[in-house]
Order: structure tokens, then C-alpha cells, then sequence
């Protein structure tokens, strides 16, 4: 038996424990946070007048996350009510995380929640601990009266967290029991994200826990109709898509990752271009560098920014062929306008360099796409890898060559 | 999901038709629809959209499907190359 988390700070601010209020009710009481209380203040003898008093789910060493505007009351149990509405904070920090700000530390207490007023016939959904899949689930359930049971999946989604096993069978199990779910609910099903099969056997929760998971849908969008449809989910529901707007909101994260390896990179650069008939040259560092500079640059937008948006258009399966096409695309007329000057073994070094890098890094992005298969993409590997590391080599001679 | 196909014949997937019930649960964990039921029984209907996650292999519940399964994922394999499977990770969460 564990004792619960006595107050570690979360990303918002608050404490993190889902359940870290009093029992005791006996029946179905919502709480809303937000209610105004109708308390008699005396006259304060100075100062400010005193503000409400503390709300009954207050506890010590605790405080109650922005999200929860109030606790259910069913039992034993007080569970806190999240909000269907995303606050315009939850979208800042949305926006931050998929800019890979604040990303490691982006998480929810795991347990148990509730949306709207449910009781012990109500649907239970069980998502990961990763707030923007919380965040994702919650604004879909409007109107549903539903239990949310949260997984530690150590603040990652739910699809990668099953490939890695801890959106799994093990947790899935330990954190039925801690919430102490099959008290509060009188039916004995659980309905998990489809997308977590990877990670759960349902007949191994079933025969550990006693609970029959039902798969729902891949999108938390589909979740009423699927709740509309005596929980079943038709193929389309069951089918994962990649649209444009499911790749474009991937490319910060793609951008932001590479800024520090990128900032190495190009002052290496720098410091090669100065190498000229006269040893060294400070004048060539700009004249010659800024130039390779801006072709890589051109390298790096291309494998993780333009592949990506593109990668239905480009020929090619390998994902390092779909990276060539554009490295060269972007790379040679910006190598040509602003580097012609080096020749053509100049503009050739920067393409081969600015390529690889488009190459390797359209590579890079088989890991955030749905639909790449491990044995795809070490075939891919294997075949290019070799490809990227020639051109890179081959291109940083004959940028060296061009300046003698 | 029909738009983007990712390199083919590749897939390690395997369905054994003798030992499978026909009780269609790899069809409602398969996100990319390989499989459907026909007669009674499952059948692999599109191999090369399988992607190796092992939700079927996993939720098969007689075992009648193998997969060799992994994360379709460069920066993984690399790691995994490098530091070995048990300390590798995706790059990102």
C-alpha cells in the first residue's frame, strides 16, 4: 500500500494528487469551487477584509489544480471534477509543449477524475497522464457524465507510451486498484483508447483485475458517438489518419529539438569556411561562411518542416528519399544565388552537405508518424545512413576544395 | 491512412488461421485495418499497411498472431544500435 504523494509540485503550480481530498460523504454530492458563499464577515479590526473561507476538499500541503472546478462525492470517495472547457492558460501551454517548452514536465496526477455528475453506472475512459492528452479527452466530453482514470505514463501520450510499455497492463492494473475504482463503479467495464493495445492485454486486466476493456476510438474526438453507439466504434473510428494539420502541429517540436545541435553545427561551419590559400582567413568566415550558413539552413527546413508538410506529395516511400528531393529543391537555387561565387565545386559541397542533413533528418521523422514499421524503417536505415555520411564528407571536401 | 504507404513487404506479421476463434478482437485493435473476419475466422487483408505495433499479437487470446514488434522510429533504432534496447528512447516524449 503506498501513501499518497505528499505535495510535489506540477507543472501548473499545483500539488499533484487526484485524490488528495477528505471522505466521508455517503451519497453523490457535486462541489463546485466556484460557488459563492453566503458567509456573514465580521467587521475586520484593520487591514483588508478577510477573503472566503477555505472549501472543505482543501487540504494541507495541498492545492486544487486549475483544471478541477469541484469534487463528486460517491461513497468513500471524493473524486475532483475536471472542466470540459480548456482555460486560455491550457492553450498557452499547449502551444508551448508542442514547442517543446516545458515538454518533460507537462504532466497530470494520475487517478481518478470525473466530468459532469456521474455515478456508478457511468462510462469510465482511461487516458495518460501527458496533459495534452488529458486536455484532448477532457474538452471532448461536454455534456457526458463520465470517470476519467489517468495513467502514469510518466507524461508522455498514450500511443508512445504503450510502444514503451508504461501505458500497459502492469499500471493499467496497480491504478484500477489504487483508485479503488471497482467501489465506486457498479459495472465492471473500462473503455481504453484503441491506440493503447499496443501496451494492454485485455485478457490479462481481465483475468488480474476483473474489468473487460473495451477498445474505443483512436480520436478523442469520436468518444460521444462512440458512447452514442453502445460503445462501438465503426472502422473509420478505428483507423488512424496523418492529415496535413496532424503533421504541421509536429514540426516545432521537429524544429525546436535541433536548435542546439544545429547552433554546434553551424559555428563548426563557420570556423571551416575561414580555411583558405592563406591559411586563415577572418573575412571568409563571413563572406564565405554566412552563404553555407543559409544553404544548410535551407537543409534543415527542408528535412524537418517541408518533408513533413509534404509528405504525402513527394515521391518516394523511404522517407530519406522524400528528404532528398526536397533538401535538393530548397538547398541548390539558395547555394546558386548566394554561393555562386565558390563555383560549381563550392555549390555542389553545400548541396551534398545540405541534402544529408534534409535526408537524415526527413529520416528522423519516421518516429512521429503513425504508420512507419520498425522493420521499414531499419531497412530504410541501413541503406541510407551510409548515403547521408558519404554526402556529408564528400561536401565538406569540396566546400574546403572551392576555397583554394 | 490508404495515401501514405510506408516500404513494402516487409511486415513480420503472421496469422496462424488453424488456432484462430474468429473472435475479431485484432480487428478492433489494428489501426491501420489489416484485418477483417471472413467465415469466421481472421484474415490478413492488407500486410503491407501493418505497422509492427503487436496490439494484435498482444490481445490475440490464442495466441494465433506473431509479430516481431518495435517502434517505427529512426532516432530509436540509432539509440538502440548504440546503447542497446533497453536504454533506448525516442527523442521526444
Amino acid at each position: 500500500m503506498e501513501t499518497p504523494n505528499p505535495g510535489t509540485e506540477c507543472s501548473c503550480g499545483c500539488t499533484k494528487d487526484a485524490q488528495a481530498v477528505p471522505t466521508g460523504l455517503s451519497s453523490i454530492t457535486p462541489f463546485i469551487l466556484s460557488s459563492p458563499l453566503d458567509i456573514k464577515e465580521d467587521v475586520p479590526c484593520c487591514g483588508a477584509p478577510a477573503g472566503p473561507p477555505a472549501s472543505p476538499y482543501e487540504k494541507a500541503g495541498y492545492s486544487i489544480c486549475p483544471y478541477v472546478d469541484g469534487f463528486v462525492t460517491i461513497g468513500q470517495d471524493s473524486v475532483p471534477r475536471v472542466k470540459t472547457r480548456l482555460s486560455p492558460k491550457d492553450h498557452v501551454s499547449t502551444i508551448l509543449a508542442r514547442s517543446n517548452i516545458g515538454r518533460n514536465t507537462y504532466n497530470v496526477a494520475p487517478g481518478l477524475y470525473a466530468t459532469g455528475n456521474p455515478n456508478g453506472e457511468s462510462p469510465v475512459l482511461v487516458t495518460a497522464n501527458f496533459k495534452l492528452s488529458f486536455d484532448h479527452l477532457r474538452r471532448e466530453l461536454q455534456g457526458v457524465h463520465a470517470w476519467i482514470l489517468v495513467l502514469d505514463t510518466r507524461g508522455i501520450n498514450v500511443w508512445c507510451a504503450a510502444g514503451k510499455g508504461t501505458f500497459g497492463t502492469d499500471e493499467l492494473v496497480n491504478r484500477l486498484k489504487r483508485s479503488r475504482l471497482s467501489s465506486i463503479i457498479t459495472h465492471k467495464k473500462i473503455i481504453l483508447p484503441q491506440l493503447g493495445a499496443t501496451g494492454v492485454s485485455a485478457k490479462q486486466v481481465k483475468k488480474q483485475s476483473g474489468f473487460s476493456v473495451i477498445w474505443g476510438p483512436v480520436h478523442c474526438r469520436d468518444i460521444k458517438n462512440f458512447l452514442g453507439q453502445n460503445m462501438s466504434a465503426d472502422k473509420k473510428m478505428r483507423t488512424v489518419t496523418f492529415s496535413l494539420t496532424e503533421r504541421l502541429v509536429l514540426i516545432p517540436v521537429e524544429v525546436a529539438i535541433l536548435l542546439k545541435p544545429a547552433a554546434i553545427f553551424f559555428l563548426a561551419t563557420l570556423f571551416v569556411s575561414g580555411i583558405g590559400p592563406h591559411f586563415y582567413s577572418l573575412p571568409a568566415i563571413i563572406n564565405r561562411g554566412l552563404p553555407a550558413l543559409a544553404t544548410l539552413t535551407m537543409g534543415i527546413i527542408a528535412g524537418a518542416a517541408l518533408t513533413p508538410a509534404l509528405l504525402d506529395r513527394l515521391p518516394g516511400t523511404a522517407f530519406s528519399v522524400k528528404g532528398i528531393i526536397s533538401g535538393v529543391a530548397l538547398s541548390f537555387p539558395t547555394a546558386l544565388i548566394l554561393a555562386g561565387f565558390t563555383g560549381v565545386t563550392g555549390v555542389l559541397g553545400l548541396v551534398l552537405v545540405a541534402t544529408a542533413i534534409s535526408s537524415y533528418l526527413a529520416m528522423n521523422f519516421t518516429g512521429s508518424t503513425p504508420f512507419t514499421s520498425p522493420t521499414g524503417v531499419e531497412k530504410e536505415m541501413k541503406r541510407f545512413i551510409p548515403v547521408q555520411l558519404c554526402a556529408t564528407v564528400l561536401g565538406a571536401l569540396f566546400w574546403l576544395i572551392s576555397a583554394f | 491512412m490508404e495515401t501514405f504507404r510506408y516500404i513494402q513487404g516487409v511486415s513480420t506479421l503472421k496469422l496462424d488461421s488453424e488456432t484462430c476463434i474468429g473472435c475479431g478482437e485484432c480487428t478492433r485493435v489494428c489501426p491501420h485495418a489489416v484485418f477483417e473476419l471472413t467465415d469466421k475466422k481472421a484474415a490478413i487483408m492488407d500486410k503491407d499497411a501493418c505497422m509492427e505495433c503487436g496490439a494484435c499479437a498482444l490481445n490475440c487470446p490464442v495466441d494465433a498472431i506473431t509479430v516481431s514488434p518495435g517502434v517505427g522510429c529512426a532516432a530509436y533504432i540509432i539509440q538502440s544500435w548504440l546503447k542497446g534496447p533497453s536504454k533506448a528512447t525516442c527523442s521526444t516524449p
